[in-house]
């Protein structure tokens, strides 16, 4: 609603008038930006996994990582387990800022945003232990690449979390006007599923 | 026309002329930007293509070395679909899209503005490459291992730039689909919209889905190029097919990127000068639909001589696109069939596109068959195809939205008969360049070579072609004297020169800020055509006449 209105048109002109009376309805424009944007992004890390997959059916001795290196699946599942718990988080502040209270929607953004970057560094100290590197073989590669892309897509909505964060402090939200958290939060979930799907592929899938 | 004022005290910004259009977010103001931009980078690709034709004039190396020919038509490639005819489409769009829905501007206008920018830049970095050591020279669609292996940051900056073209068009269609859905005047459901909002529609869906597939490929060659990632590298397991795989899955939907808003031009000029509507406008939106639904399946068509897909299915896949086509090309028919046909400069063109696009999706139809393919793989009769479908095809059709629309734009029509002379030199320089690369396919003249051997057939064939070439570079001229003729002294076009029938004609020419101050009533695809005409011509649709309350019928009244 709100980006519909904030659009400047001038002052009587019965046309933007008549679209928001008539073309209001169904979700807000920003949110349908949004779903078209994550669809995008799906299909990226379509093209990724693609690469991922190619790479596995015609790896000929075996799919492991490359000679000296390891996986480490305990931390994976524990920053896993972080992810998730942040898109829960996120959900809450959603369920928040619905009902109109901004002191819970400060504080679940901020445990959300905490959450994301405690495993952006998780991701880091994991890429310091693992004992191999991107240029090592196609194993190599494709691991960091889709691990690499999926943590610069957490990066991405730390910095839209710390927005809303600061907006929230800024009492900018109430329960009629808070697009942006609900498309933070959207694109938030996203993330959260990728990563799903990431971890099973990687660490699971063997 | 009483429905399109619009109150003088509207609001205005002052800002000098360079600022204004520096930071506009005015959708008619941006279409301007894109087509100007995409027209500059065709005039370059047009250069790059007369290189390439004066080097194959005559067998012998003359005129460039072979390194220097294989930049010219690498970058010949990549601009003229990345930066011409994609975004001068886009740019069509952006004008025409919100004003034949009846919309103040796009939804995301601010993104809007964003995705035209990272154009030129993006341009820019790509041709860039020759001011660094020389530019991509692998062929538009930068096969692996080439490019993987390719010296220079030529190719790193042909990889940069696409990815921000790229991401402009992602964020272009996300503004497109979204203002489909969401900036709809009142009265105007889907299945009223025009045929060129339909045809955009779908481009957009396409550009949405496949784009950031393109884009994850090429980053990964990025990555191979730069930090040692072996994706495309068999030595250390990679696989080189690979980016064949994600090259096409990008590229063919990317073919019907390029001819669905050519398409949806042509469906809008076609029933104004026949004065008939659109015959078929339900089959024809399917019809959209389903080419952009099989444009997913086809990818692999263009490695059948790999010997890593498998031929049956995908060849069975490309020929069922022939039977939307197909459709496409009976609603064409059908609609200028017992037309009252007026064969103005826009109508020439989009007649152009109707017959060559024919002549190429015939032979896009042979190269869908196996045995045919393996014969003719990577030879010219695979380039005359492609240009029957691009050039023949979509850049017909941008002419003929640029002789269409111009009135619009700039409230002034193009000259006809220097726009006739524009089209008769355009359509016999194309048939010439063109056509007799069929033969150099079959007889086995490969593509992208700067030299062959000096047989007569294969020589006299390429002279003709190069002739061709360089008329269709002259028929620019007179296009060009007649734009600038037209904004020195051109006839002033009023509000509907055409007589056309959607509501972009229903407002002043250029359009004020925000487009309209009040629309007409919105009961057909064909709005402004039933305020103008009435009854009359209603009755031939009782459904349409049912819907239409008599409050209109007042309100016409009123307005003329």
């Amino acid at each position: 609603m709100s980006a519909r209105v904030m659009q400047a048109r001038p002052p009587g002109d019965e046309r933007a008038d008549a679209m928001i009376q008539h073309g209001g309805s169904g979700m807000p424009t920003a949110l349908v930006g949004m779903l078209l944007f994550i669809a995008s992004e799906v299909m990226f890390f379509g093209g990724l996994f693609a690469t991922y997959f190619n790479a596995r059916a015609s790896s000929a001795g075996g799919w492991h990582p490359p000679e000296g290196g390891h996986l480490d699946l305990p931390l994976a599942a524990v920053l896993t387990a972080i992810l998730v718990a942040s898109s829960f988080t996120m959900q809450f502040g959603v369920w928040a800022i619905r009902r109109g209270d901004q002191g819970k929607l400060r504080l679940w953004t901020g445990i959300t945003l905490g959450l994301g970057i405690l495993f952006l560094a998780g991701q880091l100290y994991d890429y310091s232990q693992l004992g191999f590197g991107l240029s090592d073989g196609v194993f190599g590669t494709v691991f960091y690449t889709l691990t690499g892309f999926h943590g610069a897509h957490v990066f991405g909505g730390v910095v839209g979390l710390t927005i809303v964060l600061a907006r929230a402090t800024r009492g900018q939200f109430s329960g009629r006007n808070h697009v942006a958290v609900e498309a933070v939060s959207m694109y938030w979930h996203f993330v959260d599923v990728v990563w799903i799907f990431v971890f099973s592929t990687i660490y699971l899938l063997r | 026309m009483a429905t399109t004022t619009l109150e003088p005290q509207a609001s205005e910004y002052r800002r000098s002329w360079v600022l204004d259009w520096l930071t506009t977010v005015d959708h008619k103001k941006i279409g301007i930007l894109y087509i100007v931009n995409s027209f500059l980078f065709f005039f370059a690709a047009g250069i790059l293509a007369l290189v390439v034709r004066s080097e194959l004039a005559v067998p012998g190396l003359q005129l460039v070395d072979q390194d220097t020919f294989n930049q010219a038509f690498t970058m010949h490639g990549t601009i003229m679909l990345f930066l011409f005819i994609i975004p001068v489409l886009s740019g069509f769009a952006n004008y025409i899209v919100p004003l034949q829905l009846g919309a103040p501007d796009m939804a995301f206008p601010r993104i809007n503005a964003l995705s035209f920018w990272l154009l030129p830049l993006g341009g820019g970095l790509i041709l860039s490459g020759y001011l660094f050591g020389g530019a991509a020279a692998e062929g538009w669609t930068g096969y692996t291992p080439l490019t993987n292996r390719a010296e220079g940051v030529g190719t790193d900056l042909w990889i940069i730039g696409l990815l921000l073209v790229g991401t402009a068009s992602i964020l272009g269609a996300v503004n497109f689909i979204t203002t489909v859905f969401k900036m709809r005047a009142p009265g105007m459901t889907l299945f009223r919209m025009p045929i060129f909002v339909w045809t955009v529609l779908v481009t957009a869906v396409l550009i949405l889905l496949a784009t950031p597939v393109l884009a994850a490929g090429l980053i990964a060659l990025f990555i191979d190029r730069n930090y040692g990632g072996s994706f495309f590298d068999p030595s250390v397991g990679g696989n080189p097919i690979l980016w064949q795989h994600i090259f096409w899955f990008f590229g063919h939907p990317e073919v019907y990127i390029v001819i669905l808003p050519a398409m949806g031009v042509v469906s809008e000029v076609l029933p104004v000068f026949s004065r008939k509507p659109l015959f078929g406008y339900k089959a024809f939106v399917f019809a959209t639909i389903a080419i952009g639904l099989l444009s997913f399946s086809v990818w692999a068509h263009h490695m059948f001589t790999t010997g890593a897909v498998f031929l049956p299915f995908f060849s069975f896949m490309t020929a069922l696109i022939a039977i939307p086509t197909g459709i496409k090309m009976f609603n064409w028919l059908g609609t200028l069939w017992r037309g009252k046909l007026m064969l103005k400069t826009p109508m020439l063109f989009a007649l152009g596109f109707i017959s060559m696009f024919l002549i190429g999706g015939i032979s896009g139809v042979m190269l869908a068959s196996p045995p045919i393919d393996f014969h003719v793989q990577d030879t010219y009769f695979v380039v005359a195809h492609l240009h029957y479908v691009f050039f023949g095809g979509s850049v017909f059709g941008v002419f003929a939205a640029t002789y269409y629309w111009f009135p619009k734009m700039f409230g002034r029509k193009l000259n006809e008969p220097l726009g006739k002379v524009h089209f008769w030199m355009h359509f016999i320089g194309f048939n010439l360049a063109f056509f007799p690369m069929h033969q150099l396919g079959l007889s086995g003249m490969p593509r992208r070579i700067s030299d062959y051997s000096g047989n007569p057939e294969w020589t006299i064939l390429n002279l003709i072609s190069t002739v061709g070439a360089f008329l269709i570079a002259a028929s620019i001229i007179p296009f060009l004297i007649n734009v600038v003729a037209t904004f020195i002294n051109g006839e002033p076009a009023g509000d509907d020169p055409w007589e056309g029938n959607t509501l972009e004609w229903a407002t002043s020419s250029p359009p004020p800020p925000y487009n309209f101050d009040r629309l007409p009533p919105i009961h057909s695809e064909r709005p402004l055509f039933f305020l103008t005409h009435g009854h009359g011509h209603a009755a031939a649709r009782p459904a349409d006449l049912e819907e239409e309350p008599s409050d209109d019928v007042e309100h016409r009244g009123g307005a003329v």
